[in-house]
This record gives C-alpha cells, sequence and structure tokens, in this order.
C-alpha cells in the first residue's frame, strides 16, 4: 500500500488535515485506531466560544469542515459577549456528540482520495532524516510521501482517578504504547501534559428547579459562511447553572490528600492546563472563594448523559459521589460516567515550524494535542494548516502560514512553535495583539482567498465572496458621497434621538461615526439596497476606523520586522554581545525573521537590536 | 569577543587620585603587561594589588590596580581599575600605553552601554549613568544617583502592573464571560483608574521638569534697552563666580555665554540677544525679535536703567513677560530714581548697582526662591531626566485623553483596551522591559477560572 499523504489519528486535526488533503486530489489515509471514534468529542459538549468561535469561522473561510458540521449538530447556539465590541463577539455552540461524529464520518466516507484504515500506528520509517511511511501494531507497513501525525491524547496515556493509574486512552480506548518512545529516539523531546474532564450525570436524576436555566440566543446564527442550516430557534436544549458550596469544599479539603494531583499518586510530574483547573486546584488556589459555577450541559438529544462543566476532578469514586450530590440539585444525582484526569506524551513544539511540518524529520507534520494544545477548534486548524501544507509540500508550493494580524490560527500556530509550551495551550482573545482585526465576522475577508487559493473554496463559494467585497466597497463609496444637509426634517431627526444638530452639510460616512446612528436609521433618507451582512460589515468599518486604524498601525510595526528574514545558517555563537540566555534560545528555536525572535521569551530587545546590526553588516558583506 | 577598551574615569585635573577604568576580555592580561608586582592574571577576583607602571623598565607611576573578574562587575566583562598616583601628564601616559598595545579608548558612556547589553542594568539605569557622566552639580549627581538606584524604574514599574491588572480584568470579562465570580471593570471603574494614573504620570512628569533643571540648567536671557548695563551684569554674574566661561554648544545650538552656580542650581545664560556684540537689542531687533528671544529661555532676566523713564517698548515686554519666569532687574541705583514701579506690580524687582556691586545676592536669593529650589532639593527625588522617557510619557498622557475621549463616546470597553495596551507596552518601552506573556501570567494568577 502507499499513498502520497497519511494522516494518524482520526479526532478533530486528524479530520480535517485527511480532508484538506484528499480534497486537494491526494490520495490520503487516514488511520485510526477506531473508526467508531473518528472525531469523537472526548470532553466538553460544545463547539465555540471566546476566541475558539472565531477559529471555527476561520476554518470554514479556509474551507475546513468543523463549521459546517458544527451548525448541522448543534442543539443550542449563542453570541458570547453580545453586549460588547464586534472585535470579541463569538460563538458558541452546544453539540450532539452523536450527530457530530456521525456527520463527520459520512463526510469522510464520502470523501474522493480518501480511505479510512482501522489500526494503530507504532513506529515511524525513516530514510536520511525523511519520513517514509509507518508501521502499524500488526507489524504492516504503509508507505507514504508525507505522515501527519495528529494522534491527540493517546500517546503512552494514563488514566488518573484517585489513586489508579490505568495505561488507556479516553473512554478506555486503547493507547499508542510505543510511538512516543521511537518519536523521542529520532530526537523529539517529549513532554508530559495532563488534562481532565468531569463527571457525567443522568438527566432524569437531576432536580431542575433549584437550578437556573441558560438557554440560546432567539436569532439564527451560523459558523458556516455559505449554507444557512435551518434550526428551530424554540427547540434549542437548555443548559443549567448551579453551584458548588461551602459543603463540597469541606469535602475536598477533608479528601485532599485522595486526589491523584494532591498526592493520591506520588508519581505525578505532568502539567495541567492553567485555565482548566479541577475543582481541587480551584477549591485550594482561590480559597476566599465560597462558591464555584457549575453548569450543566446536555451531551446529546440521543441519551441522558449530562456533562457538569466546572467539576473535572481526579478524586476516587466514592468522593465524586459525595461531591456530585453535595450540589443543590444535584441530591440524588447518579453518576453515570466518573470524572478522571488524563496523562500523556506530547512533543515540544519549538521542534516545529511554522508550517506544521518538523524541524527533525523531513515530510512529517503534527497537528492538535500532540502539539501540546487543547481543545478541539485549536486541533482542527491545526489539522488544517498541515494538510494544507503537507499538500503544498508535494505540489512544490511554498506553505501557508498565517500572520497573527490574519487569523487566530496565524496566533496559536507562532505561539507554539515560537514560545512552546508549559501545560496544554488554549487560545484566549488575549493572546491576540491585533484582536480587533481578527473578528467573528470578517473571518472571510481575511481567509477566503486563501482558502481558494488552496483549492479549499469552490468558485461558486469564490464568487459569493467576491460579491461580497465588492457590495462593501461600493456601499462605502454611496455613504461618503451622500450628504445629510441642515434641513429641519433631518434636524427634527436627529433631536428626536439625542443626536447633536447639524449645521453643515455632513456625509452619511461622517455621521455614522456617531454611536446612536446607524445604517439602518439612514435609510429614511436614502435607498440602501444593501443586505444585512454587507450593512453589519460596513458600519463596523466606519464606526471603529480609528481604533481599527490603530491596530493596523500596530501590526504594521510587527510585519515590517516579520520581513527581516534572519538566514537559517545564522551562528548565533558568532554574535557579540548577545546574552547567553539569548543565543542559548535562539539556537533552539531558530527563528525565520526578527518579529519571530523578539517574541521568544528570555529574547530581549537589546538583543534583537544586536541582531539586527549584525544583520546589516551582513547584508554590506554579501 | 568584546574588545578591550579603556577610559580615564575620574575628572582630568581634579583631585589627586585619577583612575584608569578598563573593561574586556584581556583587560586583566594588558594591564598585566605594563605591571610590575604580583601577576595580576594570578590574583584572586576583585583585590586591590600594590605596584608600578612601567616602560622599558622605567618606572611610570606608583599604583593601586583593582582587579575585578567577569560577571561580577559592573561591565560583567573582567575589568581593571589603575589608581595613578602621578597627575594629569603620568595618566594620560599610562592611558597612552594602554592604547598603543591594542585597547580602545572609550566611547562616551560605552561602559554602561557594555553593562546594558550584558544584562547588568536596565535601560533607565543605563540612562542615569550617561546623566551621572554628565552631571555638573552635586544636585544632578545625586539625581543621577537616584535613577541608577533604580527608583524611576521601580515607580513605572508599579504604573504598569496597575494598567496590567486593568487589562487582565478586561480581558478575562471577555475570555470568560459567563464567569460570575469575576467582576465586570465597568467603564466607570476604568475612568477612575486612568483619573488615577494620569495624575501620577502627570506628577512624574512635573517633578521630571524640576529633575530637567536640576540636570541641565535655566536657559536665562538679559535683555533691555540699551545702556541699562546687561553686559556689565552679565561680566559681574560670571566674573565673580569663576564659571566656565568658554563657549560650550548647550542642549540646544545656542551658545552658552556663562555658567553660574546658585547653590547647586545652574544658570546657563545664553547669548540668544548677542549682549556683547550689540548693545541695542531692543532698539536693534525690536519689540517682536526680543520676545522671541524670551521664548527660547527658561527665565528672563529684564534689566532697566533706574535714572530712566520706562518707555512703552519696556511696558510692552514686560506685560508679555507675566507668563514666563522673569525678574525686572532695576540697574543703576547709584543714581538718581526716575523709574515708577506702578507698573511693574506683577513682577519681582531686583534693585542692583553693577557699580556699587550692590543687589546680586538679592538676585541670586530671587532666582533660589522662584524655582523653590530648597524643596528641589530636600524632594525625594524621582524623576526622570532623559528625554526619551519624557517624551513616552508625555504621549501616554495624550494616549490616557484619547481614552477620556472614549468613554465620553460611550465606545466599548474592548475597544479602549488598545490604548491601554498600547499604554502598557510604552511604559514597558522606558524600562526596556519586553513582553513575556506578563498577560497571560496575570489572567491566571488574578483569576479562578476554567471549565
Amino acid at each position: 500500500m502507499k499513498y502520497e499523504i497519511i494522516v494518524v489519528g482520526g479526532g478533530h486535526a486528524g479530520c480535517e488535515a485527511a480532508l484538506a488533503s484528499a480534497r486537494k486530489k491526494h490520495k490520503t489515509l487516514l488511520i485510526t485506531s477506531n473508526i467508531n471514534n473518528i472525531a469523537d468529542m472526548a470532553c466538553n459538549p460544545s463547539i465555540g466560544g471566546s476566541a475558539k468561535g472565531v477559529v471555527v469561522r476561520e476554518i470554514d473561510a479556509l474551507g475546513g469542515e468543523m463549521g459546517k458540521i458544527a451548525d448541522k449538530s448543534q442543539i443550542q447556539i449563542k453570541k458570547l459577549n453580545s453586549k460588547k465590541g464586534p472585535a470579541v463577539q463569538s460563538l458558541r455552540a452546544q453539540i450532539d456528540k452523536i450527530v457530530y461524529p456521525k456527520e463527520m464520518i459520512k463526510v469522510l466516507k464520502n470523501q474522493k482520495n480518501l480511505d479510512i484504515l482501522e489500526g494503530m500506528v507504532e513506529d515511524l520509517i525513516i530514510e536520511e532524516q525523511k519520513i517514509k511511511g509507518v508501521i502499524l501494531k500488526d507489524e504492516s507497513i504503509i508507505l507514504g510521501e508525507i505522515v501527519i501525525l495528529t494522534t491527540g491524547t493517546y500517546l503512552k496515556s494514563d488514566i488518573l482517578i484517585g489513586d489508579t493509574r490505568t495505561r488507556k486512552g479516553p473512554h478506555n480506548e486503547e493507547p499508542s504504547l510505543y510511538l512516543s518512545d521511537n518519536l523521542k529516539k529520532l530526537g523529539f523531546q517529549i513532554i508530559r501534559l495532563k488534562t481532565g474532564t468531569p463527571p457525567r450525570i443522568d438527566k432524569n436524576s437531576i432536580n431542575f428547579s433549584k437550578t437556573k436555566i441558560e438557554t440560546g440566543d432567539k436569532i439564527p446564527l451560523r459558523f458556516n459562511h455559505d449554507i444557512n442550516y435551518d434550526y428551530d430557534i424554540e427547540k434549542q436544549e437548555p443548559c443549567y447553572l448551579t453551584y458548588t458550596n461551602k459543603k463540597l469544599h469541606q469535602i475536598i479539603n477533608d479528601n485532599l490528600t485522595k486526589s491523584s494531583m494532591y498526592g493520591g499518586l506520588a508519581d505525578v510530574t505532568s502539567v495541567g492546563p492553567r485555565y482548566c483547573p479541577s475543582i481541587e486546584d480551584k477549591v485550594v488556589r482561590f480559597s476566599d472563594k465560597d462558591r464555584h459555577q457549575i453548569f450543566l450541559e446536555p451531551e446529546s438529544r440521543y441519551y441522558d448523559d449530562i456533562y457538569m462543566q466546572g467539576l473535572s476532578t481526579s478524586m476516587p469514586y466514592d468522593i465524586q459521589e459525595q461531591l456530585v450530590r453535595s450540589i443543590e440539585g444535584l441530591e440524588n444525582a447518579k453518576i453515570l460516567k466518573y470524572a478522571y484526569a488524563i496523562e500523556y506524551d506530547a512533543i515540544n513544539p519549538t521542534q516545529i515550524k511554522q508550517s506544521l511540518e518538523t524541524k527533525i524529520i523531513k515530510n512529517l507534520y503534527t497537528a492538535g494535542q500532540i502539539n501540546g494544545t487543547s481543545g478541539y477548534e485549536e486541533a482542527a486548524c491545526q489539522g488544517l494548516i498541515a494538510g494544507i501544507n503537507a499538500s503544498f509540500k508535494l505540489e512544490g508550493k511554498e506553505p501557508l502560514i498565517l500572520k497573527r494580524n490574519e487569523a487566530y490560527i496565524g496566533v496559536l500556530i507562532d505561539d507554539l512553535v515560537t514560545k512552546g509550551v508549559i501545560d496544554p495551550y488554549r487560545l484566549l482573545t488575549s493572546r491576540a495583539e491585533y484582536r480587533l482585526l481578527l473578528r467573528h465576522d470578517n473571518a472571510d475577508i481575511r481567509l477566503r482567498q486563501k482558502g481558494y487559493d488552496a483549492g479549499l473554496i469552490n468558485e461558486e463559494q469564490y464568487s459569493k465572496f467576491k460579491a461580497k467585497t465588492k457590495n462593501i466597497e461600493q456601499l462605502e463609496k454611496l455613504l461618503k458621497i451622500s450628504k445629510l444637509n441642515p434641513t429641519n426634517e433631518i434636524n427634527d431627526y436627529l433631536k428626536s434621538i439625542n443626536s447633536a444638530l447639524i449645521k453643515d452639510g455632513i456625509t452619511m460616512y461622517d455621521i455614522l461615526k456617531r454611536p446612536e446612528i446607524t445604517i439602518s436609521k439612514l435609510r429614511q433618507f436614502i435607498d440602501i439596497p444593501f443586505e444585512q451582512e454587507i450593512i453589519e460589515q460596513v458600519e463596523i468599518n466606519i464606526k471603529y476606523e480609528g481604533y481599527i486604524n490603530k491596530a493596523q498601525k500596530e501590526a504594521e510595526k510587527m510585519i515590517k520586522l516579520e520581513a527581516k528574514k534572519i538566514p537559517e545558517n545564522i551562528d548565533y555563537e558568532k554574535i557579540h554581545n548577545l546574552a547567553s540566555e539569548a543565543v542559548q534560545k535562539l539556537k533552539q528555536i531558530r527563528p525565520t525573521s526578527l518579529g519571530q525572535a523578539l517574541r521568544i521569551s528570555g529574547v530581549n530587545p537589546s538583543d534583537i537590536s544586536i541582531l539586527m546590526i549584525y544583520l546589516k553588516k551582513g547584508d554590506k558583506n554579501d | 569577543m568584546n574588545d578591550t577598551i579603556v577610559a580615564i574615569s575620574t575628572a582630568l585635573g581634579i583631585g589627586a587620585i585619577s583612575i584608569i577604568r578598563v573593561s574586556g576580555d584581556d583587560a586583566i592580561k594588558k594591564v598585566n603587561s605594563i605591571f610590575i608586582g604580583k601577576n595580576l592574571e594570578k590574583v584572586a577576583s576583585h583585590t586591590i594589588n600594590y605596584g608600578h607602571i612601567s616602560e622599558n623598565e622605567k618606572i611610570i607611576d606608583e599604583v593601586l590596580i583593582s582587579v575585578m573578574h567577569a560577571p561580577k562587575t559592573f561591565t560583567r566583562e573582567n575589568i581593571v581599575e589603575i589608581n595613578c598616583h602621578g597627575g594629569i601628564a603620568t595618566t594620560n601616559k599610562i592611558l597612552e600605553m594602554l592604547l598603543n598595545i591594542g585597547c580602545r579608548l572609550a566611547e562616551p558612556g560605552e561602559f554602561a552601554k557594555r553593562a546594558f547589553l550584558n544584562g547588568r542594568i536596565d535601560l533607565i539605569e543605563a540612562e542615569g549613568i550617561m546623566d551621572l557622566i554628565n552631571s555638573k552639580t552635586e544636585q544632578s549627581r545625586e539625581l543621577a544617583i537616584n535613577q541608577v538606584g533604580g527608583k524611576v524604574s521601580n515607580l513605572i514599574k508599579t504604573l504598569r502592573q496597575k494598567i496590567l491588572e486593568v487589562i487582565a480584568n478586561i480581558e478575562v470579562n471577555i475570555d470568560y464571560p459567563e464567569y460570575e465570580d469575576i467582576e465586570e471593570l465597568t467603564i466607570k471603574d476604568l475612568e477612575k483608574k486612568m483619573k488615577n494614573i494620569k495624575k501620577q504620570i502627570t506628577k512624574i512628569l512635573e517633578e521630571s521638569e524640576n529633575g530637567k533643571i536640576i540636570k541641565e540648567g535655566i536657559k536665562t536671557v538679559i535683555i533691555g534697552k540699551p545702556n541699562v548695563g546687561k553686559s556689565s551684569i552679565l561680566n559681574k554674574l560670571i566674573d565673580e563666580d569663576k564659571a566656565i566661561v568658554t563657549d560650550i554648544p548647550g542642549t540646544t545650538r545656542d551658545i552658552v555665554e556663562g555658567t553660574l552656580n546658585i547653590g547647586g542650581l545652574l544658570l546657563n545664560i545664553i547669548d540668544t540677544a548677542g549682549i556683547r556684540k550689540t548693545e541695542d537689542v531692543v532698539e536693534s531687533i525690536g519689540v517682536k525679535k526680543s520676545l522671541e528671544l524670551t521664548d527660547k529661555s527658561d527665565l528672563v532676566l529684564y534689566v532697566l536703567n533706574n535714572n530712566e523713564e520706562i518707555t512703552k517698548e519696556d511696558l510692552e515686554i514686560i506685560s508679555k513677560l507675566k507668563y514666563k519666569n522673569h525678574i525686572i532687574i532695576i540697574n543703576k541705583i547709584d543714581l538718581d530714581k526716575k523709574i515708577e514701579e506702578k507698573y511693574l506690580t506683577d513682577s519681582n524687582i531686583v534693585y542692583m548697582s553693577t557699580k556699587d556691586n550692590l543687589g546680586f545676592e538679592e538676585l541670586k536669593n530671587c532666582i533660589k526662591e522662584m524655582y523653590n529650589l530648597e524643596k528641589i532639593i530636600t524632594q525625594d527625588l524621582t524623576y526622570l531626566t532623559n528625554a526619551r522617557s519624557i517624551s513616552i510619557l508625555k504621549n501616554i498622557v495624550k494616549i490616557i485623553e484619547d481614552i477620556e475621549k472614549g468613554i465620553v463616546n460611550s465606545e466599548y470597553i474592548d475597544m479602549l483596551e488598545i490604548d491601554l495596551k498600547n499604554i502598557w507596552q510604552q511604559l514597558g518601552e522606558i524600562i526596556g522591559e519586553t513582553y513575556e506573556d506578563e498577560l497571560i501570567e496575570q489572567l491566571f494568577k488574578q483569576f479562578c477560572l476554567g471549565k
């Protein structure tokens, strides 16, 4: 058997990678240890959220699959931060855990050029630092020009509950026992990470009257740019909010040493995610808080499991029972699945390039949790980029590298390869310096062209996109040439909406900068034949022009430094005055530009000045 | 490897001992090659060694040599300091010898530059040291030392931390919109915090203005009609203090006619008016031009003749001086009084007779009082003294004003945060700190988050 591209792992990264590569007409094989587990949502039953929701939009704009399937399988959707500015709004959908994988498998099975194989990859075939294929547990060999590893949490994973450690993957699946050791032999630094998941309880055993209901938004919302999947707004599944309490905190404190992380297991060295602390961590670290929120989220319309967001723990079963039942409304709750922590191997992501190809082995790509990230969205977007770049490599094209001012995906990958990770990496809006440019609403404007260039956006989608950008231009032009004159009619209207009167003529473009003026209000004075989507975009552009320009100016500074390339063969030891810590970090990460070098922790601005001077000298010598 | 630099680090001609400082990987080796005494390459670090400097077996000077090994030195390189006893000529001779064997004469501030590049001191400290090198009076030296000690750095760091906390709060509201136990930072909170931060920055700027006066001195012009005695006053002022009477280019392109030390405060008398060349300032260059001259100065000494009546031109100029620091000198009090002070109620007046040497003490006291010299000197010194930092702070005040405007226009708080981040970054520029995921750290330290 020989393939052009082999994807190892059928999680969210693997699915996007395999689809991108097959859609780009490369003969692709997806190997998964369990076909029934493809696109499994092992933890929370939701997709999107702050920053993550924007990533789903970006995936969709580039021609990935996640947004489409999330729309098809959502059972509740809302816009977060709707009372804040447009730059921080994003969607979050509760997803039916049965429907999502089912829909994804359907797409994979119908995809031309894509084969799916059940098997466990345990070794790689390498010749002269170049990948040639993979070896399965049954010792069969599959050859491939490119391999993309998307192994998730399955590398030597251990499930930790109380004082027990079991070598298993999520849902007691078989883990990959040897692949990470083999990667280590090739020179990869293996790091040990940890994450956790809360208990699931039976919907029928909850007294919902003691909780607060949380419903979806009452307007239609979608991740996907192309198809308007219909759903019944009135029939969304609610979530419920309840709280931990002093009693629960007492149980934790009394039994703390039984938790795997607090002494239950002596050999835990892995680092858990800071953004997703266990309930033990929350109680210990923030002892001044009397209660913490617990969200009860339905996992599916087809079974009764309720996910307890906020109660991730590695306490033994009996303590978990006590914890759950101490919560208001859950006095009689029945646990269907117990919480656990999971430890797994990942590689140090500073050993991969911005293209997601590893620095050590040619044609080997990695994406998702193996790179130290966490989250379905983070995994999916890396899978997509790895799939695109693996294809580009076969086609002899330059890789697609998104800049920090172009996409959250760019921020994520740049952070990974430049800074490495200590704990599992989650995207946050605060990680993006140019957040105002990376909005939910303009994902297609930012990325559709790139998706089209990559061959993942079809002509129909593309012409629709082109029409959109043209309409935006036209509407802006219209507003710039249309004037409001200080007539009685207009001033009377302005007075009626508490807006300052005008003395001279003013363009509609300029008056829109007033917070109380909207395009829909201007419609009574002028015909505006554009769709709501166009109007929204233009309104944002006009209202936040000043701030957008500021962000753009900042981004340009970064781009300038980014344009200053560092030659691959640079010898940092030879540069006078570079601090030794900087030399060490630069040698390890080998940044491709001064911009990237500046983002390495331990490299100071003074080191950058010295580097800059050194590079300038080099120019002269050439 | 760094080349070895050398410089005389004490002021030439002052004091009995002068010190030559050598820094670089080869510093010890190089000095050892001209030294007779212990083998300096073998002595312990941070020791002082007695011996002689010699050339062709001839003793040049009797010296004490401090040997300090990297990295526990000011530049983090090997440093040797030679304490020479032989006066200017010998010190110069030793310097020359070191240059002959391959040391390079250090550029002004190069030791500090190396200390900065090698991570020994931060940017503010480096700039403070540059100021120390240039300091002319005791007060400005103290000020420079204060900055070296990191007092300003600490102040900026505190401000920066405050901004970071605000940003982290806004960020956490965005990233975790449903977490109730994290308080939403409201526009009102922001307004209050910005007001407070602005107040502190404005205070640093005000104090820095004083600091600047201590460091750079007060630019002073003497103007007045012909024959009121401007040049005599200038000459008396300068002669009396035996100040450095050379044409030292000042910080502007003006020629400093003379520098005068009033109780630690430098008065730089600037010859913009060309007092020495043309006696006829007001008449030859006119009222308008005279006023332009005053624009460039911190202090105007306007001279009138006791023996003459005030003219229309005088009054016109004096009325315009109202908003500037100025002193009216009524000269020639040895002659009959014809002047009427009733027009001069808004000004400080000093009566003077250059002929009888009267009024100079009064003038000095008047200046001291005007600049609140006692207060400046005894005050806790936390100023920024270099132009770069001051201009960044001024810019930050402008950004805060933008935020205030945004608040009035009810912009979204996450939009205003762009300006906050900018402030945080610029404060970082003052102390030369880099962006190191501080925000993310802060986020998780300050708030309880998680799924």
